[in-house]
């Protein structure tokens, strides 16, 4: 079996504040453009000296064969990202080299390679010449792309009509079905509805099993499992693991444990668009009612806190709660206001989030946690915190046990003959 | 899958040095499909997002050349060439008109496309190649309204209409490599998105557009030529209104055009590189 991908001591370097906050203003903008020209004019050209630097990816070697269905995961910012994006030569590695053998589809991040101007059929075609492939070859699989993408009525549409979803339905759609030998996907799982994560999971399924390579990214674990026989696990660029998928996704949740037990404040994977004038500190799950903390009970109240560094007007938070696998179970938010919450001053920098009960059945979750203020993200972090939930009773009714399908408990009454 | 496939070529990404890949001709030439439907695309964005369409590349010049025509020949009394002030402007207008067109677009074109920068690869100089094609098209709109006016004016294109093609080739050179080099920079240097326009107004005033270069001395005609679109211009004139084929000019300002042209695709090479990273 001939290698698809074989990098060695393959590193990326990024240099920080190269990307900074946005401008607010003109006047303003203008004003740091200056200073920072200024500045940068003064220093040697040539050199990127913003001073600090961050290894993205270190003495990162590998081997993936043709065929091959391999896993990525880590943290945010362990390199996962960057890899795929040297991979599909969107950027350049700082060290070391890649050897890729075969066309190569990509799909990176959240977002496609698509012009917003022009139709979804125009860009196809596009794609399809970036992908190397002539016009007829890419004839031949217009009907096929556009049905599994199903957006048959919008072809003739400027892409920038689409919505989110579609977009990315119709870039996958492109990206697997325009027979590249390697095919890159970066968490494109997390958009669009569950019946297209489906359809897509399957096609990816069927593209690995025709002999080509698959390189997947996802925070969704079950993904990596049903799809991946091989895992690999990236930690600060490095590479800690590689293994068959099942074990490296345990390695992984051991990892996300583990930083969720630690100091969060020293934790580096925060989410990137964060501006950091507040940052998470701790998050605490505890059992209303005992104050147990960590361990809630199926049916009885809970609350979870999150203590940050600095207290800014107009918070907003966000708690999403995943199953032990990175499947996403539910979705607190605060930007969606309800009567029942409250806005006081002078609470402290803290923010807190009341569950009369808790409707999932007994197991371990995982907590992410994103406080916005000033319309930007402060801060972010996938698994701030674990807990687990023990079999209660809802409604007078013990909760099924953890055998049985599904994750939540819905209140209910039933109506039977006697 | 189909069998007629050749077998996978191996590339091999490593961090570049010297020139690097993104110029290199086989990579261009691999992805010549792209460069065609960058080129068709900003031609499709360009007629379908103005209300006006193709009447805009025959709009443009034609109004400058009446407000010219009565501030500057009129009112002014700048000297024309060949006995028609409105003939003079416009031959300089229709290349000027595709300068500023193919420098403004061509600049602004890596920031405009920055999901296809940051998504997936292609040879990146295609981008800025692409806007500055699609300005050729409204370039060759203007030429069939320059040799219509100047018909209309009642008099005949001297043989100098054969050399258009070359001046238009000096002119999309020069817009390509500037163009290029701005692209480039404006990735790292948000401000140079104003300093263009600004760059293209003074440009505007020292090229012989409102003006015959005949009214520069000797001996700095000659460096006046340094600027490519001296000789282009001057060539535009020749074509429309007989006058005395400038070689010399044209010379000075290919030659002027091929520079800029290296140096900017050479910067645009360099930066190339970091332009995921940044953007």
């Amino acid at each position: 079996m001939t290698a698809a991908i074989a990098t060695r001591a393959l590193g990326k370097r990024y240099v920080l504040g190269a990307r900074r906050r946005g401008y607010d203003t003109l006047r303003e903008s203008l004003a740091r453009a200056g200073r920072a020209t200024l500045a940068r004019l003064a220093r040697r050209p040539g050199r990127s000296g913003d001073g600090e630097t961050i290894w993205a990816l270190r003495e990162l070697t590998l081997e993936i064969g043709q065929g091959e269905a391999v896993g990525l995961v880590g943290h945010n910012g362990a390199g996962k990202t960057t890899l795929l994006k040297i991979l599909s030569r969107v950027t350049e590695p700082t060290t070391g080299w890649a050897d890729v053998t075969g066309r190569v589809g990509s799909l990176l991040e959240v977002g496609t390679g698509f012009h917003p101007e022009l139709t979804g059929r125009e860009n196809v075609y596009l794609n399809g010449a970036i992908l190397g492939m002539r016009r007829a070859e890419v004839r031949r699989r217009f009907d096929e792309i556009v049905s599994f993408a199903e957006v048959e009525r919008f072809l003739d549409t400027p892409v920038k009509r689409y919505s989110s979803g579609m977009a990315v339905r119709l870039a996958f759609a492109v990206a697997a079905h325009l027979e590249p030998e390697i095919l890159l996907v970066d968490e494109v799982l997390s958009v669009g509805d569950a019946a297209f994560q489906r359809k897509s999971l399957g096609k990816m399924t069927e593209v690995a099993r025709e002999g080509r390579t698959v390189v997947v990214v996802s925070h969704n674990l079950a993904v990596i499992q049903a799809l991946c026989r091989r895992g690999i696990v990236l930690e600060h660029g490095r590479a800690i693991a590689d293994c068959p998928a099942t074990e490296a996704v345990d390695r992984y949740l051991r990892t996300l444990e583990l930083a969720a037990a630690g100091d969060l404040l020293e934790r580096a994977d925060r989410d990137p668009r964060s501006w950091h004038d507040t940052r998470i500190r701790a998050v605490e799950v505890t059992a209303a009612d005992t104050g147990r903390a960590g361990i809630l009970v199926g049916g009885r109240p809970a609350a979870i806190v999150v203590h940050l560094t600095e207290e800014l007007p107009g918070m907003d938070c966000r708690l999403s709660i995943l199953n032990s696998l990175g499947q996403p179970v539910a979705t607190l938010d605060s930007s969606l206001p309800s009567p029942a919450d409250t806005r006081e001053r002078g609470l402290g920098p803290a923010i807190r989030c009341e569950l009369p009960w808790v409707p999932l059945v007994s197991g371990r979750y995982r907590l992410d946690v994103l406080v916005r203020a000033r319309r930007h993200v402060q801060d972010g972090l996938q698994a701030a915190a674990f807990f687990d939930v023990e079999p209660g009773v809802v409604d007078g009714r013990p909760m099924p046990d953890a055998g049985a399908e599904g994750t939540v408990v819905l209140p209910h009454a039933w109506r039977l003959p006697e | 899958m189909s069998a007629a496939r050749p077998a996978p070529r191996t590339v091999r990404l490593e961090p570049s040095r010297g020139l690097g890949r993104a110029l290199s001709p086989g990579e261009l030439w691999a992805y010549r499909d792209v460069a065609l439907q960058l080129a068709v695309r900003d031609l499709k964005v360009r007629y379908r997002q103005t209300a006006l369409g193709v009447a805009w590349a025959v709009l443009q010049p034609l109004l400058t050349m009446v407000v010219f025509t009565v501030f500057f020949g009129r009112l002014a009394h700048v000297p024309s060439e060949g006995g028609s002030y409105a003939l003079t402007a416009l031959a300089a207008l229709v290349p000027w008109t595709f300068f500023s067109n193919a420098l403004t677009v061509s600049s602004q074109s890596l920031l405009a496309n920055v999901a296809l920068v940051s998504k997936i690869y292609f040879p990146r100089v295609y981008i800025p190649a692409g806007a500055v094609a699609a300005a050729l098209a409204d370039l060759l709109v203007g030429i069939v309204l320059l040799l219509a006016t100047v018909l209309a004016y009642g008099r005949t294109p001297s043989a100098g209409a054969l050399a258009l093609p070359l001046l238009a080739a000096v002119a999309a050179a020069a817009a390509l490599g500037v163009g290029a080099a701005a692209a480039a920079l404006s990735v790292r240097y948000r401000d140079v998105r104003f300093v263009v326009p600004f760059a293209v107004q003074l440009l505007l005033f020292v090229s012989p557009v409102a003006y015959p270069a005949t009214i520069v001395p000797e001996p700095w005609r000659t460096v006046f030529a340094a600027n490519p679109l001296v000789g282009v211009i001057e060539g535009f004139r020749w074509a429309a209104l007989g006058t005395p084929a400038p070689w010399s000019a044209i010379g000075i300002s290919a030659a002027a055009a091929a520079v800029l042209l290296a140096a900017g695709l050479l910067y645009f090479e360099r930066a190339e590189r970091g332009f995921a990273d940044v953007v």
